[in-house]
């Protein structure tokens, strides 16, 4: 009976410890996704909330001439063309807030008409030089390749990110459920709005550069999408979408240590998992909650 | 509405007959670096040069643009490699409308399967072992001779010398090898560019990517390296001109293997990088393979 136990345990063992005491690569895979989750989960739910949640794809686009320019001035650095990108997604979004907030033009319009522009030029100063090294396919990082300096990025911007929200959490709140309210009462709401954009630009841009587009996006918004059926308050769902983000990819990395399947789309696939998990049975107006009739509780 | 359309057409009457006014030499268009340098020795002074994808440039995820179009239509030969690695010659030569003969330099080389995750697709990356290098070159010879019969003479003169040359390449090659310990014979780099050059010359080789650099890697195949590294003493990994090297230098600071000189794969290097020409970057690769396993 013991001798059956303790190889349970070595199975167990084996299966869901070992890669990470086993190889500094999985250690730094892991640590690098729970830096984002906790940055990305509440930004993400923010972003489902204010009807932002394509934006993350647009702005992988938007990124691409600043980080062309940063290639032409210093050649493959990291660093100059993560700058770049951060500068030329921050430019895209605020001119497209600009024209959003002073014109007939609804958010996704402006932003679309500006990363398309942004995407063009950023092709367009690439072919300048010349080269067909594929440049977001270098920008754009991978989960197995964290260096020091990739969760030092990640690290950094997530602390940037928690402690701004911290601070704007009650203007953003409001702004999220009703702008207008907002705006009425103080004239914080444009610089709220900014501001968050800012960091929603910081965090995607971080993600990207240290894991790719596809990790960085989806761990942003799945988790967010997923949150939504298992809580109704603000804060509930932060903390859901943070914990499905983290949970998610520790199940990734292990399983696509196992099988050998590719990590970044894996963790992704198992954020895919929660979310049918949640939209079926999550409590808050998950599909099979909502077409199973609840027993009345009656006296 | 009617006048632009006829200068549209004035225009288009225009472009397309000012080319083959005065065709001294061929023009010859190859795929890549290193098939253009191939296409330059055998040609020589008859033939002018040509490659799409130019110097440290990846052909597998190249993108042509309407400039390599009019290459391939302006074109009186079109050298590629075939098996696979150029995805999007066989659109763009169809696109570009162009009558010129097609010479497939990888004809009647034996080719590889990839492995794992690219098991039944050939591996592209035939010219890695010098043997295939001269079939190429033969088959390099007879499309140009076929394409200007007045050059035929100086072709096969061209080729002839430039085999010899491939011989005595591979003799140093083999002699290199050779000092390398059997147990160091490995060569660990970022994509499966090395399997021909591998199994012609007693090597084994390991690569996190696939064949192709479009691919990505798995945890699993990225501890299985490490594992090796660590239980073979493999002195050294390698990275390659055309490749993403994050993941390499990750493997090599695990491991504590160093990281050998840079090899050249898929492109030739800028003149005067040490790989500009397919000979020089044998020679570079083989130096490279020598100092780091050589211990």
């Amino acid at each position: 009976m013991r001798a059956k136990r303790g190889m349970m345990f070595d199975a167990l063992y084996n299966a869901l410890i070992a890669p990470f005491a086993e190889f500094d690569f999985m250690r730094r895979a892991l640590v690098g996704s729970i830096a984002l989750s906790l940055g990305a989960g509440p930004v993400g739910v923010f972003m489902m909330l204010r009807r932002m949640s394509l934006f993350g794809d647009a702005m992988a686009h938007a990124i691409l001439p600043g980080a062309a320019i940063g290639f032409l001035v210093s050649g493959l650095s990291l660093g100059a063309m993560t700058l770049g990108g951060l500068a030329a997604g921050i430019l895209v979004v605020l001119l497209a807030g600009l024209v959003t907030r002073n014109t007939a033009l609804k958010e996704d319009a402006s932003l679309a008409a500006f990363y398309l522009i942004s995407l063009a030029a950023g092709v367009t100063i690439v072919s300048l030089k010349g080269s067909n090294i594929d440049l977001l396919h270098v920008l754009f990082g991978s989960i197995l390749a964290l260096d020091d300096m990739a969760l030092m990025l990640l690290a950094g911007i997530t602390t940037c990110t928690l402690l701004t929200l911290a601070v704007l959490y009650r203007p953003l709140v409001v702004e999220c459920v009703d702008p207008g309210y907002l705006q009425s009462v103080s004239r914080a709401g444009g610089p709220t709005h900014l501001i968050f954009l800012v960091l929603v630009v910081m965090t995607l841009v971080g993600g990207f550069s240290a894991l790719g587009t596809l990790l960085a996006v989806g761990i942003m918004m799945l988790p967010a999408a997923s949150a939504r059926f298992w809580a109704s308050e603000l804060d509930g769902m932060i903390v859901a979408a943070t914990l499905t983000a983290i949970l998610s990819s520790l199940i990734g990395l292990i399983v696509s240590y196992h099988s050998g399947l590719p990590t970044g789309p894996v963790i992704i696939l198992s954020t895919g998992c929660l979310y049918a998990i949640s939209l079926l049975f999550g409590p808050r107006g998950g599909l099979v909650t909502r077409f199973i009739p609840r027993v009345h509780l009656e006296a | 509405m009617r006048h632009v359309l006829c200068l549209v057409a004035a225009l288009l009457a225009f472009t397309s007959s000012s080319p083959s006014m005065a065709a001294e030499k061929l023009k010859a268009l190859a795929s890549f670096s290193i098939l253009a340098d191939l296409v330059r020795e055998v040609g020589g002074e008859h033939v002018d040069v040509t490659a799409i994808v130019g110097l440290d440039g990846d052909a597998h995820v190249f993108q042509p643009s309407p400039r390599d179009a009019k290459a391939v239509a302006d074109a009186n030969i079109v050298v590629v490699n075939g098996l696979g690695l150029e995805g999007w010659t066989a659109r763009l030569i169809q696109s570009s409308g162009t009558k010129a003969p097609v010479v497939v330099a990888s004809k009647g080389v034996r080719p590889l399967q990839g492995e794992g995750e690219d098991k039944g697709k050939a591996d592209p990356h035939a010219w890695q072992s010098i043997a295939n290098a001269k079939i190429y070159v033969a088959n390099i010879r007879d499309g140009l001779m076929s394409a200007d019969p007045a050059g035929r003479a100086d072709f096969e003169g061209n080729a002839k010398a430039y085999l010899a040359r491939l011989d005595q390449l591979e003799a140093e090659v083999k002699a290199a090898i050779a000092s390398i310990p059997a147990k160091n014979r490995k060569i660990i780099t970022t994509h499966d560019a090395f399997g021909y050059f591998a199994r012609a010359y007693g090597m084994s080789f390991i690569a996190p990517q696939g064949v192709s650099t479009e691919t990505e890697p798995s945890a699993k195949d990225v501890a299985k390296i490490i594992r090796q590294i660590k239980a073979q003493h493999i002195p050294a990994v390698f990275l390659e001109n055309i490749s993403d090297d994050r993941l390499m230098q990750q493997i090599a600071r695990e491991t504590g293997a160093k990281i050998g000189d840079k090899l050249y794969s898929d492109a030739l290097s800028k003149p005067g990088a040490g790989a500009a020409t397919y000979v020089d970057m044998m020679h570079n690769n083989i130096a490279a393979f020598t100092k780091a396993l050589r211990e």
